[in-house]
């Protein structure tokens, strides 16, 4: 009985693993592309073995350097900045009692997370180019006009900046659930005990969900080596690949416009294994100290 | 939570409520600020004036949206991707979270499956041979592209899978009783049971087969076969890439001769599609972000 069973249930899984061999575990075999030399007309199956060469040469040039430290400076940035923004928003939101206003002031921070990179690179190259409303607002100050885009120094900023404006809201949906679990009584305890907001702030209410930030602490770990292709992709020039040039953008110019597959696949390969290893290390923290199992 | 009273705490909430206030301007701004733009006059947008009312108000950079050839083939590339790659999702979707969420005494292997499709999820070969694959199998420049490589939403079938796992053993029983096989008790009462959490991780596919424009970059070499996404990503890149070896001011130069109207009409029309699933999504996604997460 549950043979026959099961092999309904095999059915109904079928062209999904399918697709996932084809498309997931097929291509994880290319990754060998990184240890020959590989040519696209044998393929990767018929191409010559090179060894470890194409890591040495990874290590030689400064350009992986570069981005490897561009990719986690980003990255780390974003990841604290978000956290933070997410946090204090949800605190504040949580301050208030008028329902209305609450429900309004999310609908709005919500939509950016929902709009393309696409579209926020084409409207934040608009506002932050030397004629642009950013600069007005610089100059009606009396500052020196800058050209965020174009100046490695401002880059990275531009980019941190950038993402915590699209996703500040949306991340601090974690905190705001968080928040709304905490039993009232806690707090009737407090006002009862003479505690000032602040104190309540202090003890009831970081306390309850200090297990929360430190589940979203240890799971951002994983993404160390995510510094957000598409939105780099949108923003970048040549001008600042010195300092806003990261792994996914220098895998996909390497590879695909200039065609060193080898280099490309080698570079992306150790992005693929570090961040593997930081996922498992992710993992183990947020079950150690947030009690935390995926499935 | 219980309120404070008093003069010191109606301060503090007023405070509060302008930070607020604040807040939400800022995340609205840019795009009041190019919806400004998209109707005001050229000249007075090149000369800085627009900020946030429209100045010298008129249709022109639409009318010139409404005239680009271009921009609609890519509009009806999108809206195919959608209903293809959003339907497969869906579908796929449905077809795997079931027999997942099945115990493993009823299910030998769910649990190897299980960790198949975790794996896919935690590791990938990357960028070059994602894309070898792709053109080693002929689908370059076809729609398929675009909507068989991300076809099993894997993130999504762990959140209905978590959800079907909610839903009680009783009603599986019955149904077995009343003689319905696995594709019946699927269909019939775990489907529509579902609706909410469905819905969900539906939009989110919908939304994010939108806003994919990486795909429709490489894997599509003729512009006509570009979503509207990529397209987009042309007009705004395009200017990079020409800046190859410019000075700051050559670049300057070029992004003012770019049309800024007739841009932020585009990006706006664009937007169109979000902005009317937002409320749904809005009703959905916090309740539906919570509900595959709760375990037994």
């Amino acid at each position: 009985m549950n043979k026959r069973i099961a092999l309904h249930y095999h059915l109904m899984l079928f062209p999904g693993i399918l697709l996932l061999l084809l498309f997931s575990i097929y291509p994880m075999f290319g990754i060998v592309i990184a240890f020959q030399d590989f040519s696209p007309v044998k393929g990767f199956w018929g191409s010559e073995w090179v060894g470890l060469e194409n890591f040495k040469y990874m290590l030689e040039i400064p350009d992986s350097k570069r981005v490897f430290l561009n990719t986690i400076f980003i990255a780390v940035m974003k990841i604290t900045a978000n956290l933070v923004a997410a946090l204090i928003f949800a605190l504040l939101l949580n301050e208030l009692r008028a329902r209305f206003f609450k429900r309004f002031v999310q609908t709005i921070v919500y939509l950016p997370h929902f709009i393309s990179w696409v579209l926020i690179g084409g409207i934040v190259g608009q506002m932050l180019s030397l004629d642009g409303v950013v600069n007005q607002g610089l100059e009606l100050i009396g500052l020196d006009s800058v050209f965020f885009l174009g100046s490695n120094n401002w880059f990275p900023f531009v980019i941190v900046g950038t993402d915590v404006w699209k996703e500040f809201g949306f991340s601090a949906i974690v905190f705001l659930a968080a928040l709304t679990a905490i039993n009232p009584v806690l707090y009737e305890a407090a006002e009862i005990d003479g505690a000032t907001r602040w104190q309540k702030l202090r003890f009831v209410t970081l306390p309850a969900i200090s297990a929360t930030i430190i589940l979203i602490a240890t799971l951002s770990l994983q993404n160390v080596l995510n510094a957000g292709f598409e939105q780099v992709f949108n923003l970048y020039n040549t001008l600042v690949y010195e300092s806003g040039d990261i792994i996914d953008t220098y895998v996909y110019r390497m590879g695909l416009i200039e065609s060193q597959y080898e280099l490309a696949t080698a570079v992306g390969t150790l992005k693929s294994i570090v961040s593997l290893i930081l996922i498992y290390i992710s993992y183990q923290l947020a079950a150690k100290f947030a009690n935390y199992r995926i499935f | 939570m219980v309120y404070g009273k008093g003069p010191l705490n109606r301060i503090l909430d007023g405070v509060i409520l302008i930070i607020l206030c604040g807040i939400a301007t800022l995340s609205l701004f840019p795009l009041l600020h190019i919806l400004a733009i998209s109707f005001s006059d050229k000249s007075a947008v090149a000369a800085g004036s627009v900020i946030l009312w429209p100045k010298g108000v008129n249709l022109a950079a639409y009318r010139a949206v409404v005239q680009d050839g271009a921009f609609f083939t890519a509009f009806w590339v999108s809206v195919k991707r959608v209903l293809l790659g959003g339907g497969i999702q869906f579908a796929l979707t449905i077809l795997m979270a079931y027999p997942l969420s099945r115990e493993v005494n009823i299910f030998r292997l769910r649990n190897v499956y299980m960790w198949f499709i975790v794996f896919t999820m935690l590791f990938s070969g990357g960028l070059i041979p994602w894309y070898i694959t792709i053109r080693d199998l002929g689908l370059l420049d076809s729609i398929w592209a675009l909507v068989l490589p991300g076809a099993v939403p894997v993130f999504n079938v762990i959140i209905l899978m978590n959800f079907f796992r909610g839903i009680p053993k009783e009603l599986d029983d019955a149904a077995t009783i009343d003689g319905a096989g696995p594709w019946r008790t699927l269909l019939q009462i775990y489907v529509p049971l579902s609706l909410p959490a469905l819905a969900t991780v539906t939009l989110f596919s919908i939304v994010t087969h939108w806003n994919s424009f990486f795909d429709g970059l490489i894997l599509m070499n003729n512009p006509s076969n570009q979503p509207l996404q990529t397209y987009l990503n042309q007009i705004v890149v395009q200017f990079n890439n020409s800046s190859a070896n410019m000075t700051v001011d050559e670049i300057e130069r070029i992004s003012k001769l770019s049309n800024q109207t007739v841009n932020s009409a585009k990006i706006l029309v664009s937007m169109i599609p979000i902005l009317i699933i937002y409320p749904l999504l809005q009703k959905y996604f916090v309740n539906g972000l919570t509900l595959g997460s709760v375990k037994e």
